[in-house]
């Protein structure tokens, strides 16, 4: 069952990422799919993660596709104006990549090519109201199409951001937008998240939970300190510090959250940060 | 107003090193309040330059000039250039653009001309405007989301804010800001507003403005 499937008919969804090469080997991204086979819905594909130049999105899905995987294509504001990237979106529905999942994107002086021009002709919120009139049938000049794309139109959302009601604002502006799922930020107490999630779901919208395992006690400390908008508490990192096997134990902490979450979201999407080898014994963890 | 900073002394002396009289100009105006581009930031650029010329073995004469503005062609016309032969502009873009235009020597820049902000105390300022051309503030509050938001993101904080510091890391994130001018103003339903794209035709057809040559549209 694909991405579109699932959230249509109610079914728990469950996606997980994949990063295009910096190259054009594409082999260890289509092994690292491999493995998720049958285990996810869909698979995201990001748009020059952290703004580090890599192999373009709309081929690695065009790959993916072609292996037989759903994508779900990453569109960022950051690296091409409005033009750019409506002919892309075309693009991917022209080869049926249908899923896109709208976002601002880093700047690009987090990223390897600092000294780039930032782009940001539009950022989410517009994008989305973009796609929502390529869907109807007309591009953001009010032309008309010849051939209308068919997406599922999906966006981020930041849980526990602070402060958290200027976050929340925007995020129902997404919403009035026309996204209809959300995949969250990493997010690690259940207690805060189906509060959020339930809030969500009442506007209409669809929420797949975010989840990044935690490998030690040492990456949920950088993670707090670091990423925008993640809040481990300090009770997961104590039992991360006294475990033998913290991979183990953070794989443990990520299926116990599912498990917590899943009856107040629609989904969860599952972020290996560089360990996509784990994401299957999370699966299997957490019985998805 | 116009805030600009001095070059690194290696980069001005790549460009007016090989001259033998120099003339630095200063302006009055936003660089001299910027302080570094008036009387004093000219006497002492002059000293460092003098200074840096004669390690390199460069034999330049340096002499000053301060203009109100350089700007304005009719403060430019005051400028006595005779006997030198090329020109060090302590102005922002315009003022080096103007004297340049007016003149028929080599005018450098001795300023790199950074942005449209405001004093935040001494000697530090901020940027508050980009010179879009659509102005957006009675939206936000006074608070430029094109300038202060590092995205130029027009409807709310994005990701990357963490404890209301921009994902740069150098500024406070201006939607945050926005937020609470908002709400302290008993405005917040306006938040919910979603503001289109900019229209950047505006900015790209706006390489002169001459007031003589449009319609009275009032």
């Amino acid at each position: 069952m694909n991405l579109h499937d699932a959230l249509s008919s109610g079914t728990f969804a469950v996606t997980s990422e994949v990063g295009p090469p910096k190259g054009t080997d594409v082999s260890e991204m289509l092994a690292s799919a491999e493995i998720l086979r049958g285990r996810v819905h869909a698979l995201n594909v990001t748009d020059n993660q952290a703004a580090v130049m890599r192999l373009c999105t709309l081929a690695a899905c065009i790959h993916l596709k072609n292996a037989g995987h759903d994508a779900v294509y990453q569109v960022t504001c950051r690296d091409r104006n409005r033009l750019a990237m409506q002919s892309d979106l075309l693009g991917a529905a022209s080869f049926g990549i249908t899923n896109v999942l709208a976002l601002t994107g880093d700047h690009i002086v987090v990223g390897d090519h600092p000294a780039a021009k930032s782009v940001f002709d539009y950022e989410s919120v517009q994008l989305l109201e973009t796609i929502v009139d390529l869907k109807g049938g007309r591009d953001a000049a009010g032309n008309e199409l010849h051939g209308v794309p068919d997406f599922t139109i999906g966006a981020v959302v930041t849980p526990d951001a602070k402060p958290f009601r200027p976050q929340l604002a925007k995020f129902e502006k997404k919403v009035r937008a026309g996204a209809t799922y959300f995949q969250t930020q990493a997010v690690y107490d259940p207690e805060s998240f189906t509060s959020f999630s339930a809030y969500a779901r009442g506007l209409g919208v669809k929420i797949l939970a975010g989840v990044v395992v935690l490998r030690s006690a040492g990456m949920a400390r950088f993670m707090n300190k670091n990423i925008p908008g993640i809040e481990v508490p300090q009770a997961l990192i104590d039992q991360l510090e006294a475990s033998n096997d913290p991979v183990q134990t953070g794989i443990e902490i990520t299926a116990r959250f599912i498990e917590q979450v899943r009856s107040e979201c629609d989904g969860v999407h599952v972020m290996a940060v560089g360990a996509e080898h784990l994401v299957p014994r999370i699966l299997d963890a957490a019985g998805l | 107003m116009i805030v600009v900073r001095r070059k690194p002394i290696d980069e001005i002396l790549k460009m007016v090193g090989r001259h033998t009289r120099v003339m630095l100009v200063g302006c009055n105006t936003c660089a001299a309040v910027s302080l570094a581009g008036g009387q004093k930031e000219v006497d002492t650029l002059i000293e460092l330059l003098s200074l840096a010329a004669s390690r390199k073995g460069f034999s330049v004469e340096f002499s000053d000039a301060i203009l109100e503005r350089q700007c304005e062609p009719e403060f430019i016309e005051k400028l006595d250039s005779q006997g030198y032969d090329a020109i060090l502009s302590l102005g922002c873009g315009a003022g080096v653009a103007t004297l340049a235009g007016d003149n028929d020597k080599p005018v450098y820049p001795a300023l790199d001309t950074l942005f449209i902000g405001s004093a935040q105390g001494f000697a530090s300022w901020q940027a508050e405007c980009s010179a879009c051309g659509s102005c957006v503030l009675g939206e936000t509050c006074g608070i430029c989301p094109t300038t202060r938001c590092a995205k130029g993101i027009l409807n709310g904080p994005c990701g990357g804010v963490k404890d209301g510091t921009c994902e740069l890391g150098d500024r406070p994130c201006a939607w945050v800001e926005i937020y609470d001018r908002l709400e302290s103003l008993g405005r917040i339903d306006d938040f919910g507003k979603t503001m289109p794209a900019k229209d950047n035709s505006i900015s790209a057809r706006c390489c002169e403005w001459d007031m003589t040559k449009e319609g009275d549209d009032s």
